[in-house]
């Protein structure tokens, strides 16, 4: 019997790929709406695998911002468009046949790459916890350039939805 | 068999393969955004995992910044999409054909 840690990785693990498949090629509804909340599902369970990772902090983030934020401003999109015909047109042969083969490459040249790398040798046993309180004092202390940054690029990305979202875009 | 970070990271090379799929596959123009939304979470996974396994904060603190830097990027491009879609009552992909030769 395997510890639970490893139980729940695995089961984490797989929810978050079958959403993912979902999101990408689901086989009953070509909807945007499926994907979107597929995307939910991806993103909670990923977020179980941050806490897997002793990243506490950041999994909280994760589902604040993304199951929070970015997917309800998918789904006002979506509202907002109104893509009733779009479900009807067919994915064409040649774009999933190409897809396919440079994906597979893709994932093939990685994982010949990680056995070969082997980066996860000799470490030491992980005893990293990611707490608030750890990643604020890095935050606030070595990063805090980047965080006065990061604030500047919200506030730009702000400007520039305001600009492009107005009526008449010259 | 221990997890270790290998399970981890094969597991991100996965979600971002899906991710390539969708955005090489689908037409649409919002699924192929959440499709690189799917890939920026599997760059998450990685640096979260090496960061657990290294025994090291920094990597957490990089997904803390792609985390921002993500939602800002979704909120300008849904802006554009939305602006796009006004001009040309479309959001697919093959309809968008004005920087054709």
């Amino acid at each position: 019997m395997p510890p639970l840690p490893d139980i729940l990785f695995y089961v984490f693990a797989a929810l978050t790929l079958l959403c993912g498949v979902l999101v990408v090629a689901n086989p009953f509804s070509r909807s945007p709406v499926t994907s979107a909340m597929f995307l939910v599902l991806t993103i909670i369970s990923m977020a179980g695998l941050f806490v897997l990772l002793h990243a506490f902090f950041l999994a909280a983030v994760q589902i604040i911002v993304y199951a929070g934020a970015v997917i309800v401003l998918f789904l006002f999109v979506i509202m907002l468009l109104d893509l009733k015909e779009e479900q009807r047109r067919k994915i064409k042969m040649f774009g999933f046949v190409g897809g396919l083969i440079s994906v597979g490459a893709i994932v093939a040249i990685s994982l010949k790459a990680l056995k070969s790398a082997n980066p996860g040798a000799n470490l030491p046993a992980p005893q990293l916890e990611g707490g608030t309180n750890a990643l604020g004092q890095l935050l606030f202390k070595q990063y805090v350039l980047p965080f006065e940054v990061v604030s500047v690029l919200l506030l730009v990305a702000m400007v520039g939805v305001i600009l492009l979202s107005k009526k008449d875009l010259k | 068999m221990q997890v270790g970070l290998e399970h981890y990271l094969v597991v991100s090379f996965l979600l971002f393969a899906l991710g390539l799929l969708g955005v090489v596959m689908r037409r649409n123009l919002l699924v192929i955004y959440m499709s690189l939304e799917l890939m920026l979470n599997a760059a998450n996974l990685a640096l979260v995992s090496f960061s657990r396994f290294n025994n090291q904060l920094d990597g957490q603190v990089l997904v803390f910044f792609i985390i921002t830097v993500a939602a800002a990027e979704v909120a300008v491009g849904l802006a554009l999409i939305v602006a796009l879609y006004r001009k040309r009552q479309s959001a697919h992909v093959e309809d968008l054909t004005s920087m054709k030769l």
